[in-house]
């Protein structure tokens, strides 16, 4: 009987092997670990968004029971530990580095944002360690809070940080000036739009949790926590923080759920347990609960801008002019500085051939929970500035909206295509993807569908969006020249091991992409090694070599090109063993899926057979090669990728509530080679339905006083699978044309490509009431404000 | 949440014991309202007096013209139940859209009651169908028991056993959820009867209220176009990040004329 194993590889919609475990409820995540003779921490947390600290007094809490450490800021100062580094250094227009006030791991002197660590407190429970929390007494002396950008930006506002004129961070640009506001001056029309992008709590559904474990006799810690990148976190809690040598530092990242960016940063809390394990000589354990984390992962957006398209009298884009205000929070995150500078400007001719662009960005400090990347960090706020002012514009032009966009795309021969704004775009058809999004749609017979919406007395509307991206983050030198203080490459290693079953280390973390899956069809591709014979490693510094992890849809392009080059190593020594085995000459070795062939013959030697002798040299070419059959590559990638594609929504407004109700969305997204395309569509279907949370009802709100309005699950309005049109997702492939698998990311295109693209719709559902835009969320009371303020309009 | 101690009692009459014995102890029934609270330390109850384990205060039935609802009765029960399906539609509805399915399996009837929680749905239930709360000591009526937010007649140590619906003629609910807590920022319950015309309007105000003009209006032209008409004063009404007073009156309303057209 001839049994046909079913196709792994490449283009295979393989189930997740990962699910089984977490299905059952087996996953491991870091509140799964409890350590020997584990202690449990609690932090106390500034309730004022901007005080002096007078005094901490934590004698009353030293002495309450179970309490066996109590850790205030000038302890951790006295201690000489670091603040949390920042990974990203922007210039000045001026050339002068941007401003950079410490981030200390417990305030000193100030707390800057409601949530600002104030005290470690350690205790045998939870509770204990709360209760003691509960029992030290702060004296705050309340200053004036910035709370939005616009009140730390004016004349006379309390100054956040010492040395840190005006509250601003940097004052940066793109673009040359002059020449831009030549092709303004001399434009037959311009176009100009204020918009936000409005501020978003991330909310993975595992909070962050934490714990640190040193051992008094090695004098080696290990952190375990929830992180997307755990060789960083190493890197910079040792480096910066903890001064220690890395050597003695292992940071584990096992299971985690979800990140969505919030998890890539090196958080206080991580140094905090490590650093108070060491203090109190037991494991310290912390969990943030849901409150904490509204008030201390890094919130995500947060953009004000104005911005301008310049039009020839063909409706041809001659130029953009962009000025932007970014929020920074209290303190620069890790990544913060590069999202509203590399991962935005460098993002705003879209998929347009707009032939100069000038873009200001001034990065300003306010009394709020930092902010930094969240998925898509930066393209979203750049794709929906040009999305909406493109609806915008066509329809100040009288143009159709579709065709003012098919005038302006970069042509599918003038690839590769070197935009204004630095980047490179490699590949890309966005005529196909445009005509592809359209057709699945039915964009041509929306107008019946209007009509019938009417009838039942509902607004209907259709919106489009057509969008580039930069992911595969990212060529170490280039984002070096911009001011990354680190290298951006993938490390991966293939342990073949004696009996040809494959162990592949990874320096990607995996927390809800399906790496275990999707890596192990690299591997069955590429080797011809079955998935169930092929496991991952990830997430453990002391099991894999290096990494930098997981974010900027990085994983495949960066961590799966690793993979590759480390496989073609061991299929080039493969070939050597191979032709020692069968005495040919290891020119003559050909090798497909596992089989090592003498060209031309019928003499073939299994995977299998060769790693048998590379671990059992018996007959072998021992003093040539060495035994083994294990290899590390790391891959720089030679460019960033351009995912591009094609976003149509469709809503109905409910015009008695002004409701917004999706009720259809297309998704034709190029993200080159599809490795896995069942897990491409749940990526794309999980961040559009982030974007139509942020386009119709996410919003981190404060209130005048920094206190965070939007601080739970009751009044931050996520998004629910009711919220959500059924997602048709499809893929149009150009390949990535630099890394070996011609992959380009599919992370973050969903929530990239959508919020325009609903917000477009709900405007269209109301191009009867007179709206030119209106801004995100678009809740119901504002819609119904709309279409009453219509209303009054038309009767006046 | 802090330290307390654990009752499990099994008659309504060692529960009225216990709360009797220590003013401090809490009786907790699903508690969808009273364990957040807890975990969030807003609350410091000596003793949970868990009502769970008192066969008497759970179970439907019909007495005449009225359906019966035991306080521990779940919302998933109501909205199964084929009595209340058959007799009063309208509340097996509401039970349906009350919070969602894990809600729906823990909280109850007796517990969403007696916390008169302004965004709750079955304070609209009550108050809208003319019903009668039962105590451990006495009846209420619905128009007597509503006092303000988070406050009824209930008094110190008084536990709500059941409530009696008297079966309508016809009753409609509508409401529109907050979209992030998914309580009601406005709905109505509007409903002809033994009791009369009623409508009861929750979510919008700091407490459940009758319409009075509505109810009037209905009472001489049951249809949706005759409460079209009739503005809510925004006076008093609740404001926050979800919607202005002004929003929420606009929204009751709304509400109230789509559950005239539910009530068929």
């Amino acid at each position: 009987m001839n049994v046909v194993a079913p196709f792994e590889g490449i283009g295979a919609s393989l189930r997740r092997k990962e699910d089984s475990r977490f299905l059952q409820g087996h996953g491991n995540y870091v509140d799964d670990m409890d350590r020997p003779g584990q202690v449990c921490a609690w932090i106390l947390r500034s309730p004022h968004a901007h005080a002096l600290l007078r005094s901490v007094d934590v004698a009353v809490a030293r002495a309450m029971p179970g309490v066996v450490g109590v850790f205030t800021g000038a302890d951790t100062q006295a201690a000489g530990l670091g603040g949390i580094p920042c990974g990203w250094q922007i210039h000045n227009k001026d050339g002068s580095p941007m401003a950079e006030p410490p981030h200390p791991v417990l305030a000193h002197e100030r707390v800057r944002h409601v949530g600002d660590p104030v005290a470690l407190v350690i205790a045998e429970t939870r509770a204990q360690a709360r209760d003691a929390a509960e029992a030290i007494n702060v004296d705050y002396e309340t200053l004036e809070p910035s709370v939005t950008m616009a009140q730390a930006l004016r004349p006379g506002a309390t100054p956040i940080h010492e040395g840190v004129a005006g509250n601003l961070c940097y004052d940066w640009h793109i673009g040359d000036k002059a020449i831009v506001d030549a092709a303004f001056a001399a434009a037959q029309k311009v176009v100009g739009l204020d918009l936000t992008n409005n501020r978003l709590v991330p909310n993975a559904m595992e909070p962050r949790a934490a714990v640190g474990e040193f051992d008094r006799y090695s004098g080696d810690y290990t952190l375990y926590t929830t992180s997307q990148n755990p060789h960083v976190i190493r890197l910079l809690m040792s480096a910066h923080v903890l001064k220690l040598p890395e050597s003695k530092v292992r940071v584990v990242a096992p299971d985690v759920g979800g990140g969505f960016g919030s998890k890539i940063y090196h958080y206080a809390e991580e140094a905090l347990v490590c650093w108070g394990s060491a203090q109190v000589k037991r494991p310290v354990k912390w969990v943030a609960d849901r409150t904490e984390a509204f008030m201390s992962d890094a919130h995500g957006r947060d953009h004000v801008s104005r911005a301008e398209f310049a039009f020839d009298a063909q409706g041809k884009i001659l130029a953009l002019r962009v000025a932007t205000q970014a929020n920074m929070g209290a303190y620069l995150s890790t990544f913060a500085p590069c999202v509203p500078t590399y991962l935005y400007a460098t993002l705003l001719a879209g998929c347009y051939a707009t032939p100069v662009i000038y873009a200001e960005v001034k990065a300003v400090f306010t009394n709020t929970v930092p902010v930094d990347a969240y998925r898509g960090a930066g393209r979203p706020e750049a794709t929906y500035l040009l999305e909406r002012l493109m609806d915008v514009s066509a329809r100040e032009l009288g143009i159709d909206r579709v065709e003012l966009r098919r005038r302006n795309f970069i042509a599918v021969d003038a690839f590769p295509y070197q935009t204004p704004v630095a980047l490179q775009y490699d590949s890309g058809d966005y005529q196909t993807t445009l005509a592809a999004g359209l057709e699945t749609a039915d964009w041509d017979g929306f107008e019946t569908r209007r009509a019938e919406a009417a009838r039942r007395g509902k607004l209907r509307g259709i919106g489009i969006s057509t969008y580039v991206e930069a992911c595969g983050i990212a060529p170490s030198a280039v984002v070096g020249s911009l001011g990354a203080r680190a290298g951006l490459y993938e490390v991966g290693t293939i342990r073949v091991h004696p009996t040809g079953s494959v162990t592949v280390l990874t320096g990607a973390h995996s927390h809800g992409q399906g790496h275990e899956t999707t890596f192990a069809q690299l591997v069955a591709d590429k080797l011809g090694v079955p998935t169930a014979q092929v496991d991952i490693v990830h997430g453990d510094t002391a099991k894999v070599p290096f990494g930098m992890g997981t974010y900027g849809s990085r994983s495949m392009a960066v961590g799966g090109s690793a993979m590759m080059k480390a496989m073609d190593k061991i299929i080039a020594k493969g070939k050597r063993i191979a032709a020692h085995l069968m005495e040919a000459s290891v020119e003559d070795i050909e090798f497909d899926r596992g089989t090592f062939r003498v060209a031309g013959t019928d003499k073939t030697k299994a995977l299998v057979d060769i790693s048998v002798a590379a671990y059992v040299p018996h007959n072998y070419p021992i003093d040539e090669i060495e035994p083994g059959l294990e290899e590390t590559a790391f891959y720089d990638p030679k460019n960033f990728t351009y995912p591009g594609g094609c976003h149509i929504a469709e809503v109905e407004i409910d015009t008695d509530t002004g409701h917004v109700a999706m009720v259809n969305f297309t998704a034709v997204d190029d993200v080159g080679r599809v490795i896995n395309p069942m897990i491409v569509e749940g990526q794309v279907q999980g961040g559009v339905a982030q974007g139509i949370g942020q386009a119709l009802m996410e919003a981190c709100l404060y209130d005048d006083q920094g206190q965070l309005v939007s601080g739970s699950m009751m009044d931050y309005a996520m998004p629910r699978a009711e919220d959500i049109a059924p997602v048709s997702v499809a893929t149009h492939v150009t390949l990535c044309t630099h890394n070996p698998l011609g992959v380009k990311g599919c992370g973050e295109v969903g929530a990239i490509g959508s919020p325009p693209a609903v917000i477009n719709a709900v405007v269209d559902a109301l191009r009867d009431y007179g709206v030119r835009h209106l801004d995100m969320p678009a809740t119901a009371p504002k819609i119904f404000a709309i279409i009453q303020g219509g209303q009054k309009l038309a009767a006046e | 949440m802090y330290d307390f101690t654990y009752h499990k009692p099994t008659s309504v009459a060692d529960a009225v014991a216990l709360l009797a014995a220590d003013p401090d102890a809490k009786p907790i029934s699903g508690g969808h309202t009273l364990l957040p609270a807890l975990k969030h330390r807003l609350n410091k109850p000596s003793a949970l007096i868990d009502l769970s384990g008192i066969a008497e205060l759970k179970g439907i039935k019909r007495e005449g013209d009225a359906i019966v609802i035991g306080g521990m009765t779940r919302h998933a029960d109501v909205a199964t139940s084929a009595e209340v399906k058959a007799a009063i539609p309208v509340l097996a509805y509401m039970a349906t859209v009350i919070g969602d399915t894990q809600v729906r399996n823990r909280g109850t009837i007796g517990g969403s009651v007696a916390n008169n929680d302004p965004a709750a749905d079955y304070p609209a239930a009550v108050l809208g169908l003319g019903a009668t709360i039962i105590t451990s000591k006495r009846r209420i009526a619905a128009d007597e028991f509503f006092l303000g937010m988070f406050t009824t007649a209930l008094e110190e140590g008084e536990l709500l056993t059941g409530v009696s619906f008297p079966i309508p003629e016809k009753a409609g609910y509508a409401k529109m959820r907050n979209p992030a807590s998914r309580y009601v920022m406005a709905g109505a319950l509007v409903s002809k009867g033994p009791m009369g015309v009623r409508v009861a309007i929750n979510g919008a105000g700091p407490c459940v209220f009758r319409q009075a003009a509505m109810e009037a209006a209905l009472s001489s032209n049951w249809s949706a176009d005759a409460v079209a008409a009739i503005k809510q004063d925004a006076d008093g009404l609740n404001a926050d990040i979800h919607g202005s007073a002004e929003y929420r009156a606009h929204l009751v309303t709304v509400m109230a004329k789509r559950a005239v057209i539910n009530a068929g």
